[in-house]
């Protein structure tokens, strides 16, 4: 019983990751490029999501969706503001860039009236609730992190399978050239790409949101998140998902059984043992660069 | 405008290009020397910490600028410099000895870290070696026998054969002792057969490779270089803060080294300098224009973190070689007053780059 009560809580978690995770490999399948700022995305989506319940009395369903249609615009302008002008620079340039405007985030929402660098409760309906599950105990937040992980996760897979935009992008994120000859307009669809992350991101914080409280550094979990994205594979969707689960669960078990101090680096240890067993993730395909 | 004239192959080994280079160095050198007297304590403690930065800023460039690895964990060796210089001196080390084997464990850290960089690369690597300055920084916090964990440690004052450098000038003076060799040699190591491997491999792995350059030796070789350059920076800074704690060297430390490098000019030993300069001078200008600034922003506690990131991607958007390109820029305006273009260092786009070919 203990195991599996350690497994949901690791999932509920693994599960954040995940989202986070699943922003990275949007971009990184899109553009090759690896948007370190993918965890202050997610908390200025939370903090936006707060705002609007703040400042406009609005329940928190209609702050949800506003904040991930804003944020996924915001996304949008982000990449034709700031990352297209730099594209077909060295990897390490965008890296750089997204470092940086992960500062800039982090900086001007201490600026913002209402955030500072206080931590705030995003009150969120179900707060509070606990389902009992034949012994199992799973608070309503754990709950609604891992179910609407599920959905987004299948919104995805359908939206790759079976719509145009799905196919374009993946054609795109294939061979930019030949999905340029074949009419995509590729430019447009990594704007798109990067919007769809933001939006993704958005869900995590404010999904994250009734746990960690919204805060200026919560989005340093985006760390976290980067030793999900490659334990899975860098580049593959259902990997990042998987991923973030098995650095989730990990982290959980390592905080039961493990002296303490082990549960904050045990994502570390395991991407780096990945890394020196299978470089390119679980789900990760083997690419050798020709000449 | 200068033409240079070469008229012996010695010309072409001469550190020192032309003799306005050594006139312009050698005056650099002597308001060096002569800066404790008259800058006064503050400011020397401020060029202490300049030196100190710099001597960080070589060595990620080393690896960073020149080999074209990226590291966001290299805080973790100056933590590793930091904590063995402290705990040398402490059992009555002389300061260089355990200088030496400060330098010497970084570098030996550097080359376990350097293993998997072997077989990853790109963000791989950054994800490795931010992985590797977590680990090292939740080791120093919980290795408490040593450490002293995150109550931190106090380090003793530098004592060089008998003599206690522990006042401000005369550490000073061993600073810049220090980062001067480290200097000399980087520019040694630069113009040898590694340092050239080394930017071979930058510029293409894989025509370094068919040119025979051993990639495995090569990278590890830069990772243990650039870890030992840093670990003795680290260990200048512990006896400069004469206290060190864990939170010191994570992951802030590591974006500040990379900030630096970047925003100095990537692929310079100039950049080093100037990223430090920018790195030490820039908070004290933050806070001289607060009191300018309206209270909403001005007291906001992420005043330098916007500061910094504006920076760094204003210098990434429009001027990726950092301070140093800007630097040339404005020396080649005067050089060659009258007849400057602006089209001089335009920038070349690249094409896209694709790592993925099936």
């Amino acid at each position: 019983m203990e195991i599996v009560q350690l497994l949901i809580s690791g999932a509920a978690l693994g599960c954040i990751y995940a989202l986070i995770a699943l922003g990275f490999v949007l971009i990184y399948k899109a553009t090759e490029t690896v948007n370190f700022a993918q965890g202050e995305m997610m908390m200025l989506g939370a903090c936006v999501g707060y705002l609007l319940m703040l400042w406009f009395k609005l329940p928190f369903i209609w702050a949800a969706l506003v904040s991930v249609a804003g944020m996924a615009g915001f996304g949008m302008l982000l990449e034709r503001t700031v990352i297209r002008p730099i594209l077909g620079q060295p990897q390490f340039t965008v890296v750089m860039l997204t470092i940086g405007l992960g500062y800039i985030t982090r900086g001007l929402v201490t600026m913002l009236p209402g955030i500072g660098t206080d931590t705030h409760v995003l009150d969120v309906p179900y707060k509070g609730e606990v389902w009992n599950l034949g012994g199992l105990v799973l608070s309503a937040e754990q709950g609604s992190i891992i179910g609407l992980t599920l959905v987004l996760c299948l919104l995805l897979y359908l939206m790759f399978k079976h719509t145009k935009l799905g196919v374009a992008m993946q054609a795109s994120s294939q061979n930019q050239l030949a999905a340029y000859y074949m009419g995509i307009p590729v430019k447009r669809l990594n704007g798109v790409v990067w919007g769809l992350s933001a939006g993704v991101a958005t869900i995590a914080g404010l999904l994250l949101a009734p746990i960690t409280f919204v805060h200026v550094n919560m989005g340093f979990i985006g760390l976290k998140a980067f030793p999900a994205a490659v334990v899975g594979g860098f580049g593959s969707l259902p990997g990042a998902v998987v991923g973030g689960l098995v650095i989730g669960i990990v982290e959980a078990f390592a905080g039961f059984y493990l002296p303490e101090g082990f549960k904050d680096i045990a994502a570390y240890v395991v991407v780096l043992a990945m890394l020196v067993v299978k470089p390119n993730g679980l789900f990760g395909e083997k690419l050798r660069k020709k000449v | 405008m200068r033409f240079l004239f070469k008229t012996s192959y010695a010309q072409d080994w001469r550190l020192a290009r032309h003799g306005g280079q050594v006139f312009w160095y050698g005056l650099l050198l002597a308001a060096l020397l002569a800066a404790p007297w008259v800058a006064g304590p503050y400011w020397t403690s401020q060029l202490t910490f300049v030196l100190i930065y710099a001597i960080a800023g070589l060595g990620l460039m080393v690896l960073s600028g020149y080999t074209g690895l990226l590291s966001i964990g290299h805080a973790s060796f100056l933590g590793v410099g930091a904590y063995t210089q402290a705990v040398l001196t402490s059992h009555g080390w002389p300061f260089p000895a355990a200088l030496v084997t400060a330098a010497g464990l970084s570098a030996a850290v550097g080359v376990v870290v350097g293993l998997p960089a072997l077989r990853v690369k790109g963000i791989y690597l950054a994800v490795a070696t931010l992985a590797f300055g977590f680990i090292v920084e939740e080791v120093m916090a919980r290795w408490e026998s040593v450490t002293g964990g995150n109550s931190g440690l106090s380090v003793k004052a530098p004592d060089i054969f008998g003599f206690n450098a522990g006042g401000a000038e005369a550490f000073y003076m061993v600073v810049l002792a220090t980062c001067l060799l480290v200097t000399l040699g980087v520019l040694n190591l630069l113009r040898s057969s590694t340092g050239r491997a080394f930017i071979a491999i930058r510029d293409s792995e894989i025509s370094a490779q068919s040119m025979g350059i051993h990639l495995a030796r090569y990278k590890t070789m830069s990772f243990a270089l650039s870890a030992a350059i840093v670990g003795i920076a680290g260990a200048l800074y512990a006896h400069k803060l004469r206290f060190i704690s864990p939170e010191q060297f994570g992951i802030e430390q590591s974006l500040d080294l990379l900030l630096l490098v970047v925003v100095g000019g990537l692929g310079s030993v100039h950049g080093a300098f100037f990223g430090a300069i920018f790195l030490i001078t820039m908070p004290q200008l933050i806070a001289m224009a607060k009191d300018w600034l309206p209270p909403a922003i001005g007291q906001a506690a992420g005043l330098q973190a916007l500061v910094f990131g504006a920076v760094l991607m204003a210098v990434v958007m429009f001027e990726p070689t950092g301070l140093y390109g800007r630097w040339v820029k404005w020396r080649t305006y005067l050089e060659l007053f009258p007849t400057y273009r602006r089209g001089m260092f335009r920038r070349q786009r690249a094409f896209q780059k694709s790592e993925r070919v099936r």
